[in-house]
């Protein structure tokens, strides 16, 4: 992990909850703001950087594997196809995707007054993202943090990176309901978030976590922008067969439209191979 | 969250909470009292706990939705059709408990006894534990932060009543972060045979994956190896397909270069997870299937790599 060489301080929460006590200077060198107490979260980040993004969209599931970094590719790139200015944040910190879908992996995240500039994916500058992928020294090096040290991470990229003016700033979850969705859902509060795409497929096990993170978006006062069904079928390459790789369980497809407390609009995608 | 306080003299210091930048810092406390370099004391409870499980194996992956849990819950029901083995299958997705449906055991409630809290038993020697089972319905969604898990998965190791197995099976979210981070470092006193690492054959997936092998290079978890599942798709109607292309020569060539071994590739057949949403056992429900056989190929390398590692006690994982 790039990081400036800070002294060895060694809080003891750091101690049992990093596992590397980390510095990383932003703005003239002020290092880590703050330790990463489990205990709380401060007060929501300075207004200056996402001042200027007119919607926030976070793209969410319970279940890891659905499809949740492809479709916030693809919703970028169906949005800047409509003309407008799109920022991807990547909040996976654990295993972020996006770099590789938009074929920026490798690319050098820079500095400027506002904080980090983000990695513009194309040469009109309609889309940008920021995740941890660019922040690592190898490809391969796993991002080993618990939860504060997570949490602190997203925290920056909320408020240190200078986004400018977007039409939508599409946030990019890893799968569950833990530290990073709450930690991007009380930074981004009071920027008043569009609300959530929720992804499953159409497999009972899919939705069975999908509910819990409808559960989720209600406890925190997320709204729900829509359910999407992803994998809902396959087009067979060598056949052109349609069939379904994964079944439906019929009836759950019901019962999470109750549990989220209304009928979210639901879009279904078919799969095809690559 | 807290600052960290300016000149903190660092936990392991002979100053820790004495000196004057102490003051007012919450662990003040714990630092002058020493406790904060002790060692967790579950972690002695957990390998006494654990003296009566013969072979542990952590089921991980970087990526999500890849199938640890339906892999592991198929090695816990192949390793289980023997009936003199006895199987424990731990699931510490705290968040996503996806074990429970797969082994039809929803609804199930776990129960507490003298010796600690009784897993619920789908077969005499087959024994799940999850987070599942403690949730009031399956709606509830379990927000919690790092710590709270941590402490879940503390006492699943160290307050059920596994009683005599000879493997535990741990089922675990995508990552490398806190439960990862806990179930090695609560077992590092017990001794884990090895990780099996899961991916699917496209590049997306071995990008998280070869993280995950860095994560158990870094813990020194030994690595029994590394299952290719999703590898090709039986199309219903032609028999032949690919839905996720290893453009990049998929989990054989990325084995070969990370040297880790390859123990098997599983095709997808999608009577697996009509099986998984039923609650069944695929192995039993299609016999005949190559995914089948590919299943069992891999749960025999597991057991011949299980009854090679050194007895308890030696090569012992640190964290």
């Amino acid at each position: 992990m790039k990081r400036s060489q800070g002294e060895g301080s060694h809080c003891p929460l750091v101690r049992r909850h990093f596992t590397q006590a980390g510095r990383r200077t932003v703005r003239g060198g002020s290092g880590w703001k703050s330790c990463g107490h489990p205990g709380g979260m401060e007060a929501a980040a300075e207004p200056g950087n996402l001042a200027g993004v007119r919607h926030i969209i976070l793209v969410l599931s319970g279940k890891g594997g659905v499809g949740k970094s492809t479709i916030s590719t693809e919703l970028a790139l169906a949005l800047r196809h409509a003309g407008k200015k799109v920022g991807i944040l990547d909040v996976d910190l654990c295993g972020p995707s996006i770099p590789r879908m938009l074929r920026v992996q490798g690319k050098a995240v820079h500095q400027c007054d506002s904080g980090w500039v983000p990695v513009f994916v194309d040469q009109e500058q309609s889309i940008s993202l920021m995740s941890v992928g660019f922040l690592l020294e190898k490809p391969d090096e796993a991002v080993v943090w618990r939860g504060p040290k997570k949490n602190a991470l997203i925290k920056q990229f909320v408020s240190d990176v200078a986004w400018g003016q977007l039409d939508y700033l599409v946030v990019d979850t890893p799968p569950g309901t833990s530290d990073e969705h709450m930690a991007v859902v009380d930074a981004m509060r009071p920027y008043s978030p569009l609300g959530a795409l929720v992804v499953t497929t159409p497999q009972a096990v899919s939705v069975g976590d999908v509910r819990r993170e409808l559960t989720f978006c209600k406890k925190v006062g997320l709204r729900v922008i829509g359910v999407v069904e992803n994998m809902s079928g396959f087009v067979c390459p060598h056949c052109a067969a349609l069939c379904p790789w994964t079944p439906r369980s019929r009836g759950a497809w019901r019962r999470a439209e109750t549990s989220s407390g209304g009928s979210p609009r639901a879009l279904r995608f078919l799969r095809s191979p690559a | 969250m807290e600052e960290v306080p300016h000149d903190c003299p660092g936990v392991g210091s002979a100053q820790a909470g004495r000196g004057a930048s102490c003051q007012g810092c919450p662990n003040q406390g714990l630092c002058a009292s020493g406790a904060g370099a002790a060692p967790d004391p579950a972690i002695e409870e957990i390998k006494e706990k654990m003296k009566t499980v013969k072979h542990k194996i952590l089921v991980l992956s970087g990526k999500g939705g890849v199938g640890k849990s339906t892999f592991s819950a198929h090695l816990a029901h192949g390793l289980a059709e023997d009936e003199n083995t006895q199987v424990a299958l731990l699931d510490i997705d705290i968040c996503g408990p996806s074990i429970p449906k797969i082994m039809g055991l929803e609804g199930e409630q776990v129960h507490q006894s003298g010796s600690g809290w009784s897993p619920v038993f789908l077969e005499d020697n087959l024994g799940v534990m999850s987070v599942g089972f403690l949730l009031s319905s399956p709606d509830d969604a379990v927000i919690w932060r790092g710590p709270k898990k941590n402490g879940m998965i503390k006492q699943f190791l160290r307050d059920v009543d596994w009683g005599e197995v000879d493997y535990l099976i741990v089922d675990t979210p995508p990552g490398t972060s806190d439960e990862h981070l806990s179930a090695v470092q609560y077992l590092a006193a017990a001794h884990i045979d090895g990780a099996v690492i899961i991916t699917t054959p496209q590049e997306v997936s071995l990008q998280d994956v070869r993280k995950e092998i860095n994560f158990c290079h870094k813990v020194k978890l030994p690595i029994i190896g590394v299952v290719e599942n999703m590898s090709g798709f039986i199309c219903p109607k032609c028999q032949e397909s690919q839905i996720f292309p290893p453009t990049t020569g998929g989990a054989e060539v990325m084995c070969q270069g990370l040297k880790v071994p390859l123990l098997g590739k599983v095709p997808l057949d999608p009577r697996i997870g009509k099986s998984c949403d039923k609650g069944q056992s695929f192995l039993v429900e299609a016999p005949d299937s190559p995914a089948t056989l590919a299943y069992r190929s891999i749960i025999q390398r597991i057991q011949e790599f299980c009854s090679l590692r050194q007895p308890k006690g030696e090569n012992l994982v640190g964290s």
